[in-house]
């Protein structure tokens, strides 16, 4: 095997359409055309990597900032990065950003008349260990709500952003939380067309990972893309 | 065993405190091999009117043709002074900006040599999914025989086509992403 074998494409249905009538936002920026498709080359197979070494401790950690505690209900998150296959990613970069207790986000353009939290800035980033693993500890996300449509409110949820292996592998989601009501309603969520590939999107309560006196625990794996077939030399 | 992928989701409005960084726009310094360039453009919606809250990510070959990563194996030297990972996002007027340098021509399927292209992401609010383009260079021998240029319709190539600005100390490119509408850019289905 090469190593310039290609990666697997979407999986139809797991993945929204740009354009998508419930979200007013793809309207004017949803392309008309379709993409063109075509064979993976090694700008497709190849991607950023990112040192280890550029993160401390407290990026994992959204619950203190500025020299105190964030106010909010204290949470763990942890799960693995895989492939379709299984196999864990290890050593890839994962971003993390997201509202505070109150449903605000520290931005400017947020405008929603909801308490910043001088202790909660709200950003995070982990890499993943040898076994494909992330933790990270933060405060639950508040819902909050957008001009979408009369009486809009985004579900609670966090935004990741992960490279994987290659450029091909890119993925920028949202990770929500176990029976939220908001879920149905939501135009952003719903815009996955295959219910089981969305429900991917909803985190797993763990008593396992909730830490005794502390905070409870979430579990949430990412799947990327995986390789059309396993180079032989990696 | 099998598991379904991730599906992507919107990054939204408010990604920026987390994933722009100050220097993220700047590829290429003084020891970096290759013509240092700078690659600009506007991103605009279906109505023309700009897109003041996109993330452009490029990623690049460096100036020998090679990316750094290692399942590129083929035998040209890596740059130590080069990542070719770059991250923008765009302001009020829809503008984003780089400074990088000119890729080398990487190897294709068949060993036939790409022409020198820079690989684009862009995200946003109202996009659930990334768009990918590439950009190419004007006047470059190799875009006649580049296979994903020729599988481009001849009428939309043109979008794929960086446009030479000014040729002063440093030469400058514009490449506007047109999401939407007359002239829309072409993107590709990776
Ligand atoms: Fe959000």
């Amino acid at each position: 095997m090469k190593p310039d074998v290609g990666y697997r494409r979407e999986t139809p249905g797991a993945h929204p359409p740009y354009d998508h009538a419930a979200y007013a936002s793809t309207h004017k920026r949803a392309p008309r055309h379709p993409p063109i498709k075509f064979e993976h080359t090694l700008s497709e197979i190849t991607g950023p990597r990112f040192d280890a070494r550029s993160l401390t401790a407290g990026d994992a950690d959204l619950t203190h900032f500025n020299g105190a505690a964030a106010l909010g209900e204290r949470i763990i998150v942890t799960g693995q990065v895989l492939d379709e296959s299984g196999h864990a990613i290890p050593s890839t970069l994962i971003e993390i950003w997201q509202a505070n207790a109150a449903g605000r986000y520290a931005h400017d353009a947020d405008r929603h008349d909801a308490p910043l939290d001088p202790h909660f800035a709200g950003i995070g980033k982990v890499m993943t260990d040898a076994a494909g693993n992330y933790r990270f500890t933060t405060i639950k996300p508040g819902a909050y709500p957008w001009r979408n449509h009369h009486n809009a409110w985004r579900p609670n949820h966090i935004h990741f952003s992960l490279f994987g292996p290659g450029f091909a592998t890119r993925l920028i989601t949202q990770m929500y939380f176990p029976g939220d009501p908001l879920l149905a309603l939501d135009p952003i969520f719903n815009s996955v067309p295959d219910s089981a590939a969305r429900e991917r999107l909803v985190a797993a309560f763990d008593i396992e990972t909730t830490m005794p006196e502390f905070a409870l625990g979430y579990r949430f794996d990412f799947v990327l893309r995986g390789r059309l077939a396993t180079p032989m030399d990696r | 065993m099998s598991r379904g992928q991730t599906p992507s989701q919107t990054v939204g409005p408010f990604f920026k405190p987390s994933l722009i960084h100050a220097g993220s726009e700047t590829l290429a310094t003084a020891s970096t091999r290759g013509e240092r360039i700078i690659v600009a453009g506007r991103v605009l919606d279906g109505d023309g009117a700009a897109v003041n809250d996109a993330m452009i990510e490029i990623w690049q070959a460096n100036a020998d043709g090679r990316y750094d990563h290692p399942d590129d194996q083929q035998e040209k030297r890596i740059d130590p002074n080069f990542r070719g990972f770059g991250r923008a996002a765009t302001d009020e007027e829809g503008r984003f900006r780089f400074v990088t340098i000119v890729p080398g021509a990487v190897a294709g399927s068949g060993g036939v040599a790409q022409a020198p292209h820079i690989n684009v992401s862009i995200f946003a609010r109202g996009l659930l999914k990334r768009l990918v383009t590439r950009i190419y260079f004007p006047g470059e021998p190799l875009n006649a025989a580049d296979s994903l240029l020729a599988s481009v319709p001849a009428a939309r190539r043109p979008t794929l086509i960086a446009r030479a600005e000014r040729s002063g100390p440093v030469r400058e490119f514009i490449f506007d992403i047109i999401l939407q509408g007359g002239n829309e850019t072409v993107f590709l289905d990776i």
